[in-house]
């Protein structure tokens, strides 16, 4: 027998076929081969730059006067959307792009209508990832769509912390609130791991710590919302903890209170996030309408809770990967 | 057919609290309605000669609420209005105490009387949304299962605690009356008069600072006619009163034109205090709470019983708006007209500078 003669015979040999390669897909919008630039469009006039200002005065004192008059919408939540787009996300943009320099992928995940519950890991001291994610919903989503975020009561007992945390649209962590803000068709965005995961060692970056008793599975299976997993890297290195002082924290009624490189020993100071590399990637949607009457049942939840868990954990591997230096371009 | 008779308007209807606004207002209405035989008016004080006119169809009974006990079972009753709930301490009828001796013991008394009537079908109690309590855990939004989750520090909030409470035992005792707990958002309208209104209608007012509270209201009249029909037709449960959306506290001192002047929260109660004590301003407890949590409720349920969808918070706030415009400072108006004045200035300035620019 020759060596064909003997492959032939192997079983399922002779129709074997190297696997197709798959579709190239866009990540972040850019293609790989150059696209031809788009075609100018004339601009008929070229508008007069002292008009530009003038709109731009008028623009900004109307929106003052609306701003003093109260001439404006809050709902039940105190989400204050018109603040929200003039003011907090320009701002939050700067961070976003500038100094993080954060890239988005699966943007395509979120549904243009529709609630959703996006759960992410939590990380870096201070909840700027919570913020992060909020601009990178808002500033890639082509709807420019708003993300809920559901915080611990520890922020809401806070003054002045409160206030802009409900103005920017932000609630209680609760089943009744993130059920009614689902089954009103918003996008959500809770992290599970709480202060287990802000408040984690550097030693620790991107070890996904315990989901609790998995409350946001249950409120997404009564209202039958998506879960969208998200993975953030980027926000482990912002203010990488040292060392936590536990007495000290005890004293002042907060979770932890870190040591990082830079805070407490140069005050103020210490507060600027390092410079980073963000990556942020919205995994596949896991639907669960068909769950809904399981939303009580310990073990359905538990399971859904570990599918996500793994899910977040698996993506921020291959996100760490991409990024191979922390602080590079 | 007992059904049938469930279901008509009770002929004999005691209502508490008369010598007050809203109960007169209430009381009137009911004498006004002809399917409504007699209206009985119950209250420990004599009605103000302002209201005397709206109570000339009412009988009054002028009794205390341990006197009340007799009164409700001989009149025969069919339905009891209790609406002899006090919000806020009265610093001229006894401040504090009576306020408690009225609101706890009142109702106590009331409500035993109530169940000991043969005749009675129905009862309507006054609550607020206080009932909620206040807690940095509550939910945003309060439906009308909400458990409050810590005892509220205003002595309103914890007085409306224990007559809920009353009216869960009546409601165990005499599973057969058909009884309508009523949580009220505040009032608010052109003419109310209650500590919130007074609080609104100052030209600088005094907030917390860093809490911005998530504000609801109900207008008078709305709450007038959900009364009016809880008592006519058959709604038993609780109901929250409020209307829908929300104003926050800043909106709300900006919508009416008014200055606010944050203050820290401590600063607040103990000035407020201070105030109370000398006689000037009823900022309590009960306010403080509210300005530091806010409290907005759910009325989906109001609105599917009673189908009556009460005017929005921002609507009935307007309204009051109307009726306070003297006192405020920074209106709508006068930022639009400030808004056009330098919007005119910078077109001038730009003409004077072009024009100057062709004749240099």
């Amino acid at each position: 027998m020759s060596q064909d003669e003997y492959h032939k015979a192997l079983p399922g040999h002779a129709n074997f076929a190297l696997p197709k390669e798959k579709p190239y897909k866009p990540l972040n919008g850019k293609r790989p081969i150059p696209e031809k630039p788009a075609p100018v469009v004339e601009e008929a006039p070229a508008p007069d730059p002292v008009d530009v200002w003038d709109q731009r005065v008028a623009g900004g004192l109307a929106f003052l006067r609306r701003r003093l008059a109260g001439a404006y919408d809050v709902d039940e939540f105190g989400f204050d959307r018109e603040l929200n787009d003039s003011v907090f996300q320009p701002m939050l943009r700067v961070l976003y792009r500038d100094w993080f320099r954060t890239e988005v992928f699966g943007v395509e995940n979120i549904p243009d209508t529709g609630g959703g519950l996006i759960v992410g890991n939590h990380s870096g001291t201070l909840a700027l990832d919570a913020l992060m994610l909020t601009t990178a919903l808002h500033d890639k989503h082509p709807l420019q769509r708003h993300l809920r975020l559901l915080g611990a009561d520890l922020v809401f007992r806070m003054p002045v912390l409160s206030e802009l945390a409900r103005k920017a649209g932000a609630t209680v962590a609760c089943n009744p609130d993130a059920e009614r803000l689902m089954s009103e068709g918003e996008l959500v965005g809770v992290f599970p791991e709480g202060f287990k995961g802000i408040g984690k060692r550097y030693s620790e970056r991107y070890k996904l710590q315990r989901f609790g008793r998995g409350g946001f599975v249950s409120a997404a299976l009564r209202t039958g919302t998506p879960i969208t997993p998200v993975a953030i890297v980027g926000a482990e290195e912002i203010y990488p903890i040292l060392a936590d002082l536990k007495p000290l924290a005890r004293l002042l009624g907060i979770p932890y209170f870190p040591v990082t490189p830079t805070f407490p020993w140069l005050g103020p100071l210490g507060l600027v996030p390092l410079p980073s590399k963000w990556l942020i990637e919205f995994c596949e949607p896991i639907p669960t309408a068909h769950l809904t009457e399981y939303a009580d049942d310990p073990m359905v939840v538990y399971n859904l809770a570990d599918q996500v868990r793994e899910t977040i954990q698996a993506t921020l591997h291959t996100l760490l990967e991409k990024r191979p230096d922390p602080f590079g371009r | 057919m007992v059904s049938s008779e469930a279901a008509a308007p009770p002929r004999v209807v005691v209502v508490t609290g008369v010598s007050r606004f809203l109960g007169a207002r209430v009381a009137s209405r009911l004498a006004a309605d002809p399917r409504v035989d007699r209206v009985i008016g119950l209250d420990p004080h004599e009605p103000p000669p302002a209201l005397a006119g709206l109570l000339a169809d009412v009988e009054l009974i002028q009794a205390d609420a341990r006197a009340a006990t007799g009164v409700v079972a001989d009149l025969g009753a069919e339905a009891v209005v209790h609406l002899a709930v006090t919000s806020a301490p009265d610093p001229q009828h006894g401040g504090r105490a009576a306020m408690k001796e009225q609101n706890v013991i009142g109702t106590m008394q009331l409500l035993a009387a109530a169940q000991s009537a043969g005749r009675l079908r129905k009862l309507v109690v006054r609550s607020s949304t206080a009932a909620y309590g206040a807690s940095f855990r509550d939910p945003a939004v309060f439906t009308e299962e909400t458990e409050p989750r810590a005892v509220p520090r205003g002595s309103f909030a914890r007085d409306i605690l224990d007559i809920e409470g009353y009216v869960r035992g009546f409601r165990r005792r005499r599973p057969g009356v058909a009884a309508t707990v009523l949580r009220f958002a505040p009032f608010i309208s052109e003419t109310a008069d209650t500590t919130l209104t007074r609080y609104f209608a100052q030209p600088m007012v005094p907030t917390v600072l860093g809490r911005d509270a998530r504000l609801q209201f109900v207008h008078v009249d709305d709450a007038l006619e959900i009364l009016h029909r809880s008592v006519i037709e058959d709604h038993p449960g609780t109901f929250n009163v409020a209307g829908a959306g929300v104003l926050a506290l800043s909106q709300a001192v900006r919508r009416a034109g008014r200055i606010s002047v944050p203050l820290p929260e401590g600063t607040l109660s103990s000035l407020a205090a201070v105030a109370r004590s000398v006689g000037v301003g009823q900022i309590g407890l009960d306010q403080v709470d509210l300005f530091v949590h806010g409290r907005v409720v759910d009325t989906t349920r109001l609105v599917k019983e009673f189908g009556f969808t009460p005017r929005t918070t921002a609507a009935a706030f307007d309204d009051f708006i109307k009726g306070h415009s003297n006192g405020s400072s920074l209106t709508a108006d006068r930022l639009e007209a400030a808004e056009r004045a330098i919007l005119d200035g910078v077109r001038q300035l730009r003409a004077a500078a072009s024009s100057g620019g062709v004749e240099s």
